[in-house]
C-alpha cells in the first residue's frame, strides 16, 4: 500500500467533521495562494473545527530542501517557533521519522516520549505532509497539533491529504516562477555583459544569418529603416565583408580562426580594422553556430605602422649619416691640407692622408724621417694643448715650424684649431687644419719686392713728373720770353725803322734842295757824287722798307685793303713804274694779258708789289733775252695766275727754297753779283699768303725762272 | 700876302731842311721843335698851314693837334702831319686828332711841298686874306 493510499484510509476511518466544514476547509485551501497562507488557513479550521489548541506547520520550501522550518503556527507565540528547524538528515530523530512516515504518529502517550517542539506539550501528534503522487518525494512538510478527540483523528488525517498535495503544488508553483526570474535576470546580465564588451561580438548560424549581436556589433551590422542612407549603406557593405570573412571559414574546425577585416565606421565612414576571431560552438537544442568576437586593431595597425614607419626613418637617417660619414671621410682625404682631430688628452685620434704624411712613420722608414715626424708631433701637440688649456677660447691659428718627413725640408704651416663643444659646454674634441705656407711667403716675398719696385718706380715717376712740370715751366716761361722777345723784336724793328727814316729823310731831303739847285747850281762831278749819295740812301730806304714790311706782316699789323679791280690795268701800271729800269736793259718785254681777264677782288697794293717784285728780279736777273709777263683765268678753280718769265741765270733746285727765306739770294756770298737785301720774295710770299694764294717756281739754272703767282678770284678774307 | 707856314719837328736837320726848302719855294716859315712851342707859335702868328711831326717830346703832335683842333682861333688852320712811324693806326690816330692830312717819312721836301700846295689850293682865298 502506497503511502497516500495509507493516508486516505486512515482518513475514512475516523470521520467527526461534517461535510459542509469541510468544503469550507477546501475552498480555504484552495483560495489561498501561498504556502504560508494555506498553511495557516489549515491552522485555522483545526483549530475552530476540532478544538485543537496549539498546532504548528513546518515547510520544506523547496523540493530538494533537507530541513523544515516553521510556516505557520496556532496557539504558540511566534518566539518559540523563531530559531526552529527540523533537519531531515537526521534520520534517527522520532519527529524525522515521522514525517518521513506515511501515517500520524502519536508521542506522549503508548509510552512514546514526545521530542521537545514549540509545542511546549508532552502530547502532541506529528502528521506527515506529502504531495499527491510523488512518493519517492521528499515529504513537503509536517503538521504537528496538540491531543484531539479520538473521533477527530480521521478529520485531522484527511486534512493532511489535502494540505500536503496543496502545499507542494503551491511549493512547485513557487518554485517555477522564481527559477523563471532567476533565468531572466541572469540572461539580461550576460546581455549587459556582452554589451558592456567593447568588441563586437556576435553568434551566428550555419548560414551566417546573425542570431545574437552585442550593441557594438549592431552599431557596425544593423540600421533601421529611418537611419541615413550612408549609415545603411556602410552597414550593408559591412554585413557583406563580415559575411565573405565567415564563409571562408570551415565549419569542422574545432579550432578558433583568426582573420582580419577591414569594415567601415558607419558613423563617419573612416576603415575600422578588425581582428575576426570566430569559434564554432555547437548547442544540442540549437545546432551548430559561429561566435566571432571582432577584435579593432585599427589603432593597433596605426602605431605598427608608426613604429614601422619611424624604423625606415631611423634607418634611412641612419643611412644617411654613414652616406654623410663616409662623404665628410672623402672630403676630410680630399683636401690637400692636412687635417687632425685630437681627444682632449692630446691624442689623435683622426687625421686625413696628407696630415699621415707629416705625423706618421712606418717602421720601415728611416731614422731622419722618424725624427721628423716625432718633432711634428712635438710642435702640434705643444700648439694643440695650449688652446686646451684656454677656457674660452673657440678657436686659434698660428704658425708652426714643420719638416717634410720625405725631403726634410723646412714647411711653415698656419694651423687653425678649433674646439669642438657639447651643449654642456664640454671639450670633446678639437679639429686642427695646417696649411701649407711656403707658396705664401714666398709670395708675400714677391709681393715685399714688387712693392718695393713699386715705389720705386712711382718714386721715379714722381721725380720725372716733376722734372717734367720743371721743364714745362721753363718751356712756358721761355715761350713767354720767346714770345716776348718776339714782340720787343718787331717793337725794335718798328723803332729801328722809325729812327732809321728820321735821318734818312734829312739825307734824302738835303740831297734832293742839292740837286734841285736851292744851293745854287752844281758842278757835274758834284751832282754825279750826289747823285750817288741819292741812289744809295733810296736803296737804304728799300731795305728799311722791306724790313718794316716783315716785321709789320710778323706782327700782324699789316692791314688788308680788298677792293675790285682788273689784273690788265695792275699790269700796265707795273710796266709803267719800272718803265726807267726796262729802258736801261736791253730786253725784249711782251706782255700776254687776255680780254676775258676777269676782275679780281683782293688787295690791289699787294698784288702789285708782288708783280713788282717779279718783274725787277726778271730784269736784274737776265742779262739778254726777254721777260714775259702773262695773266690767265682757270675758270675750274676760278683762280688768276699772273706769271713773270725771263731767260736769265736760273736757280739750281738746292736754291730754289731757299731763295723764299729772309735775307737771301741764291747767291749769299759777301762778293755777290747782285744787290738786294734779299727780303722780297720772303715778303712776296707772305702777302701772297695773306691773300689766300700761293706762289710757285719753275727754274732751270742757266736756262731762266718762272715766277707764278696764283690768286683766287675773290680773296676770302675780308 | 705870302702864306705863312709853321713847321713843328723835334729833329732840327729835318726841321730846317723843310724850312730852307719852303722859303726857296717862296713860303714864309716858322719854326716850334715840341708841342708847346707849336701851340704858343700858332696862337701867336696864327700861320696859314701846320706841318706837325705827330713824334714830339713832351707834348705829342697827336695831343697838339687836339688842342689846335679844339681853339676856335686856331681851328681852321690845316694840319699836315708827318711821322716816321709806317706802322697802321698812326695815320688812324693822326686823323682822329684833327689831322687835314698824313704824310709818312721818308718825305722829299718837294713832296710835302706839293702837299702844302694842295691844301692851301683847297683853302677859302678869304680866310687867307684875314
Amino acid at each position: 500500500m502506497s503511502r497516500a493510499a495509507a493516508v486516505r484510509t486512515a482518513a475514512r476511518r475516523r470521520v467527526r467533521v461534517d461535510a459542509a466544514r469541510r468544503l469550507k476547509l477546501a475552498e480555504a485551501l484552495l483560495g489561498a495562494d501561498t504556502a504560508a497562507a494555506c498553511a495557516r488557513q489549515a491552522l485555522a479550521w483545526l483549530r475552530e473545527s476540532l478544538g485543537v489548541q496549539r498546532g504548528l506547520c513546518l515547510f520544506g520550501p523547496a523540493e530538494s530542501a533537507t530541513v523544515l522550518m516553521p510556516m505557520a503556527a496556532v496557539g504558540v507565540p511566534e518566539r518559540r517557533t523563531a530559531g526552529f528547524a527540523l533537519d531531515l538528515e537526521a534520520r534517527n530523530h522520532p519527529l524525522v521519522i515521522a514525517t518521513l512516515g506515511t501515517t500520524p504518529v502519536a508521542f506522549g502517550t503508548n509510552g512514546q516520549p514526545a521530542p521537545s517542539t514549540p509545542l511546549e506539550s508532552y502530547r502532541y501528534t506529528a502528521v506527515p505532509l506529502h504531495g499527491r503522487d510523488s512518493a519517492y518525494d521528499l515529504p513537503v512538510g509536517l503538521l504537528l497539533v496538540t491531543p484531539v478527540a479520538a473521533d477527530a483523528h480521521g478529520d485531522v488525517a484527511w486534512l493532511a491529504s489535502l494540505l500536503g498535495p496543496r502545499l507542494t503544488a503551491l511549493r512547485a508553483a513557487l518554485r517555477g516562477s522564481e527559477s523563471e526570474r532567476r533565468l531572466r535576470r541572469e540572461r539580461t546580465l550576460l546581455h549587459s555583459i556582452i554589451n558592456a564588451v567593447t568588441d563586437p561580438i556576435l553568434l551566428t548560424d550555419t548560414e551566417g544569418r546573425i542570431i545574437v549581436a552585442n550593441a557594438r556589433a549592431e552599431a557596425l551590422l544593423a540600421a533601421s529603416e529611418d537611419e541615413s542612407e550612408g549609415r545603411r549603406r556602410a552597414v550593408a557593405l559591412n554585413n557583406m565583408l563580415f559575411s565573405s570573412a565567415l564563409s571562408h571559414r570551415a565549419f569542422g574546425e574545432a579550432e578558433p580562426w583568426r582573420h582580419e577585416l577591414l569594415l567601415v565606421d558607419p558613423s563617419d565612414g573612416s576603415d575600422l580594422l578588425f581582428e575576426l576571431l570566430s569559434t564554432v560552438t555547437v548547442d544540442p537544442r540549437e545546432g551548430a553556430g559561429v561566435v566571432s568576437v571582432l577584435r579593432n586593431v585599427t589603432d593597433l595597425r596605426r602605431a605598427t605602422e608608426e613604429i614601422e614607419e619611424n624604423y625606415r626613418r631611423l634607418r634611412l637617417a641612419e643611412a644617411d649619416a654613414r652616406a654623410e660619414r663616409d662623404r665628410l671621410d672623402l672630403i676630410i682625404d680630399s683636401v690637400a691640407d692636412p687635417i687632425l682631430v685630437t681627444d682632449p688628452n692630446g691624442n689623435i685620434v683622426m687625421m686625413n692622408a696628407p696630415a699621415e704624411r707629416l705625423f706618421t712613420a712606418d717602421a720601415a722608414a728611416s731614422e731622419e724621417t722618424r725624427r721628423a715626424v716625432q718633432a711634428n708631433d712635438a710642435h702640434f701637440s705643444s700648439f694643440v694643448s695650449n688652446l686646451f688649456f684656454e677656457a674660452g677660447v673657440m678657436r686659434r691659428s698660428g704658425a708652426i715650424g714643420l719638416v717634410d718627413p720625405r725631403t726634410g725640408e723646412a714647411l711653415p704651416v698656419e694651423a687653425i684649431s678649433g674646439k669642438i663643444v657639447t651643449e654642456q659646454g664640454e671639450v670633446t674634441a678639437m679639429v686642427t687644419i695646417l696649411h701649407d705656407r711656403t707658396e705664401e711667403l714666398e709670395r708675400a716675398r714677391l709681393y715685399e719686392q714688387l712693392k718695393r719696385a713699386s715705389a720705386e718706380l712711382e718714386q721715379r715717376v714722381q721725380e720725372a713728373t716733376a722734372e717734367l712740370s720743371r721743364q714745362n715751366e721753363l718751356l712756358r716761361r721761355s715761350h713767354i720770353e720767346v714770345e716776348q722777345a718776339s714782340a720787343a723784336k718787331s717793337q725794335f724793328l718798328a723803332n729801328m725803322s722809325h729812327e732809321f727814316r728820321t735821318p734818312l729823310n734829312a739825307i734824302l731831303g738835303y740831297t734832293s734842295m742839292l740837286l734841285k739847285g736851292v744851293a745854287g747850281e752844281l758842278m757835274p762831278h758834284q751832282r754825279r757824287n750826289l747823285e750817288r749819295v741819292d741812289s744809295n740812301a733810296h736803296h737804304l730806304l728799300a731795305i728799311i722798307n722791306d724790313i718794316l714790311d716783315i716785321s709789320r706782316i710778323e706782327a700782324g699789323r699789316m692791314p688788308l685793303t680788298v677792293s675790285a679791280f682788273a689784273v690788265r690795268d695792275l699790269v700796265g701800271e707795273v710796266l709803267a713804274e719800272v718803265e726807267p729800269i726796262i729802258a736801261r736793259s736791253r730786253l725784249a718785254i711782251t706782255t700776254l694779258l687776255p680780254d676775258d681777264l676777269p676782275e679780281i677782288t683782293s688787295d690791289r697794293q699787294k698784288v702789285k708789289q708782288i708783280v713788282i717784285n717779279f718783274l725787277t728780279n726778271a730784269l736784274k736777273f737776265t742779262a739778254q733775252g726777254s721777260v714775259d709777263v702773262a695773266a690767265r683765268y682757270l675758270p675750274g678753280e676760278d683762280v688768276v695766275v699772273v706769271a713773270v718769265a725771263d731767260t736769265g741765270i736760273g736757280i739750281a733746285p738746292e736754291d730754289q727754297e731757299r731763295i723764299f727765306e729772309d735775307f737771301r739770294q741764291a747767291d749769299s756770298s759777301p762778293t755777290r753779283e747782285y744787290t738786294g737785301a734779299g727780303l722780297g720774295l720772303a715778303i712776296c710770299r707772305r702777302l701772297a699768303g695773306m691773300l689766300d694764294g700761293a706762289i710757285e717756281l719753275t727754274s732751270e739754272l742757266g736756262r731762266g725762272s718762272t715766277f707764278t703767282l696764283r690768286l683766287p678770284r675773290v680773296v676770302k678774307r675780308a | 700876302m705870302t702864306p705863312l707856314v709853321l713847321v713843328v719837328d723835334d729833329f732840327p736837320d729835318n726841321r730846317d731842311m723843310y724850312m730852307q726848302y719852303l722859303e726857296f719855294s717862296g713860303l714864309r716859315v716858322a719854326e716850334a721843335q715840341n708841342g708847346h712851342e707849336a701851340l704858343e707859335q700858332a696862337f701867336t702868328l696864327l700861320p696859314d698851314l701846320i706841318v706837325m711831326d705827330l713824334s714830339l717830346p713832351g707834348l705829342d703832335g697827336w695831343e697838339a693837334t687836339r688842342r689846335l683842333k679844339a681853339d676856335p682861333r686856331t681851328r681852321s688852320i690845316p694840319v699836315i702831319a708827318l711821322t716816321g712811324h709806317a706802322l697802321a693806326g698812326h695815320s688812324k690816330g693822326a686823323i682822329d686828332a684833327g689831322c687835314d692830312a698824313f704824310i709818312t717819312k721818308p718825305c722829299l721836301p718837294e713832296r710835302l711841298l706839293e702837299e702844302i700846295r694842295k691844301m692851301l689850293d683847297g683853302r677859302p682865298r678869304t680866310l687867307r686874306e684875314d
